[in-house]
C-alpha cells in the first residue's frame, strides 16, 4: 500500500504572485512533482479556514497557501489576513491531531519561478516523509 | 384532534426541558393541542418498552435533546425515528453534539481514566470501571449501556427533520417553535428553525446598528479581565464573541448581560465549519499582535472555537 501511495497535494495560490511563479515556472522549464494540484483564487485574504478543512477531510495529504510577500498584496493588506488565519487555523489543526507540517503558507512573489518550484519540491518529500493523511477514511 | 408528542433527552442536562416548561402559562394554552405519550426520563412515567409497542408514525412529533453518548440514547433515538412521523434536534447538543461533543478531543480511556481515578473526589480503591454486564448473586444479570468512543449529534445516527440550537433554546423561540408545531406551519425539512438572523443582528450592542465605525481590535481579553463596558460591542472591546456568525434567535441574550457569545445558537446558514468561520471571522477583526495575543491567552482553540460544535465539525474529533 506505501509503495503504491503518492502524495495528493492542494496549492491555494493567489492570482497576483504565487499563480504566476507557477506559470513562470513552466515556462522557466523547472520542473515540480506531479502530485501538486494548484488552485488559483484572486488573493490568499479569500482563502477560509474552511477551504483547508475541505481539502483535508476529501483526502489531500498536504495543503500550501501561496500568496504575495507582505507588502506587495495587490489588494494591499489580503496576505496579513491569510497570516493571521493561518495561525489559528495551524494551531487549532495541531490540537485536533493534524501534523501541522501538513499545512503550509508560502510567500512566493510573481517572479519566483524556482522559488515555487523549489517549495513545490521540498513540500512533496515532507509529505512524503509524513505519510498519508490520517482523515482518509 | 390532538397532537400526540414525545420528548427524550439523550446526553444533555434537561436544560432545554427547562426551556419548554419557561413558556408557563404558554405551555398549559399548547397543551390543549398536544397529548404527551412520551416524556422520558425526566417528565412523564412511561418506559421504553411503552414506546416500543406504539405503532410505527404514530407519534405526529418527537423532540430531542442531548447528544448521542451511549448504545442506550442510540437504541431510543432509532425507535422515536420509527414511531415518529417528526423528528427535531432540539437544543445545541442534539443538533451539534453540544458541550458533551467537547470529549471528542479526547478518547475513551482518557475520560474513564479522569472520571474513575484521577479527580481529586473519586474515591475508587477497588478501581472499579463501569462494565456493560455483571451477574449479582449468580443468578441475576444486570446490564448498563456501553460508552461510546465518540459523542454524535442526533442527525448522525438518524435522519432528522429539523434542527434547533440554543443552550438552551431561548423560551420566546421555544414559544414559535410550539406555535408553528401546533399550526402545522413548518419549514422544509432539514432545516434549522430559526429567523436566521445572526447574534449581532439582533444585538443593542452592534456598532453598525448605533451608526457606529468598527475598528480594528487591538487587544484580546479574556472574560476573567475586567468587567466589559455594558454599552459598547465586546468584540471592539477585545472580549472574543462569536455573534457575527451565530444565529441569534436568542435575542442576543448573552451579549445582554455582559457576556460574549458563546455559538450555542448554531451557524448561521452558509456556515459549514463554526470553528473555522469563527477563525475567519476573528482573523479579519484582530491586528496581528492581537491574533499573537489570543494563542497565548487561550490554552485550547479547539475548545474555544468548538464549544458546541465539536461532534459536526469538518475533523470531528481529535486524530
Amino acid at each position: 500500500m506505501s509503495e503504491e501511495w503518492e502524495p495528493n497535494i492542494i496549492v491555494i495560490a493567489c492570482n497576483w504572485c504565487t499563480y504566476q511563479a507557477a506559470d513562470l515556472a513552466g515556462s522557466l522549464r523547472y520542473s515540480y512533482p506531479p502530485t501538486v494540484k494548484v488552485v488559483r483564487v484572486p488573493c490568499s485574504g479569500r482563502v477560509e479556514p474552511e477551504f483547508v478543512l475541505e481539502a483535508l477531510i476529501n483526502g489531500a495529504d498536504g495543503v500550501l497557501i501561496g500568496g504575495c510577500h507582505p507588502g506587495d498584496c495587490h489588494y494591499k493588506e489580503g496576505n496579513y489576513k491569510a497570516l493571521r488565519r493561518f495561525k489559528l487555523l495551524h494551531k487549532l489543526l495541531t490540537e485536533l491531531g493534524i501534523e501541522p507540517e501538513r499545512v503550509r503558507l508560502e510567500w512566493i512573489g510573481g517572479s519566483e519561478g524556482l522559488k515555487f518550484a523549489e517549495v513545490m519540491k521540498e513540500f512533496d518529500a515532507t509529505i512524503r516523509k509524513l505519510g498519508p493523511n490520517p482523515l482518509k477514511r | 384532534m390532538a397532537l400526540k408528542f414525545a420528548f427524550y433527552l439523550a446526553a444533555g442536562c434537561a436544560g432545554c426541558e427547562m426551556a419548554l416548561v419557561d413558556l408557563a402559562d404558554r405551555l398549559i394554552d399548547a397543551l390543549g393541542d398536544l397529548e404527551i405519550v412520551f416524556w422520558a426520563p425526566t417528565v412523564a412515567d412511561i418506559k421504553y418498552k411503552d414506546l416500543e409497542a406504539m405503532p410505527d408514525k404514530s407519534i405526529d412529533i418527537a423532540l430531542v435533546d442531548g447528544a448521542i453518548r451511549l448504545s442506550e440514547q442510540e437504541h431510543i433515538v432509532k425507535v422515536l425515528r420509527k414511531k415518529a412521523k417528526i423528528l427535531v434536534a432540539f437544543g445545541a447538543c442534539a443538533a451539534m453534539g453540544g458541550i458533551p461533543g467537547l470529549a471528542n478531543l479526547h478518547t475513551k480511556d482518557e475520560i474513564f481514566e479522569t472520571v474513575y481515578f484521577n479527580t481529586y473526589s473519586t474515591d475508587n480503591p477497588d478501581g472499579v470501571v463501569p462494565q456493560t454486564k455483571c451477574v449479582v448473586d449468580g443468578k441475576y444479570e444486570l446490564t448498563l449501556p456501553e460508552f461510546w468512543n465518540e459523542v454524535k449529534a442526533l442527525h448522525q445516527v438518524v435522519d432528522v427533520d429539523y434542527f434547533v440550537g440554543g443552550c438552551p433554546p431561548h423560551h420566546e423561540h421555544v414559544a414559535k417553535i410550539v406555535e408553528a408545531i401546533v399550526s402545522g406551519n413548518l419549514p422544509p425539512k432539514g432545516s434549522w428553525i430559526t429567523d436566521g438572523k445572526s447574534v449581532c443582528d439582533v444585538c443593542p450592542r452592534n456598532p453598525a446598528n448605533k451608526g457606529e465605525t468598527r475598528e480594528t481590535v487591538k487587544e484580546v481579553k479574556r472574560t476573567i479581565e475586567g468587567i466589559p463596558d455594558e454599552e459598547r460591542c465586546l468584540l471592539q472591546q477585545g472580549y472574543l464573541c462569536f455573534g457575527p456568525i451565530t444565529q441569534g434567535d436568542c435575542g442576543a441574550s448573552c451579549p445582554k448581560v455582559n457576556i460574549p457569545c458563546r455559538g450555542c445558537g448554531g451557524p448561521l446558514p452558509g456556515v459549514k465549519d463554526f470553528g473555522a468561520r469563527a477563525i475567519a471571522s476573528l482573523a479579519s477583526i484582530l491586528e496581528d499582535s492581537a491574533v499573537d495575543q489570543l494563542m497565548e491567552k487561550y490554552p485550547s482553540l479547539a475548545k474555544l472555537f468548538y464549544r458546541y460544535s465539536l461532534p459536526v465539525a469538518t475533523i470531528n474529533k481529535r486524530r
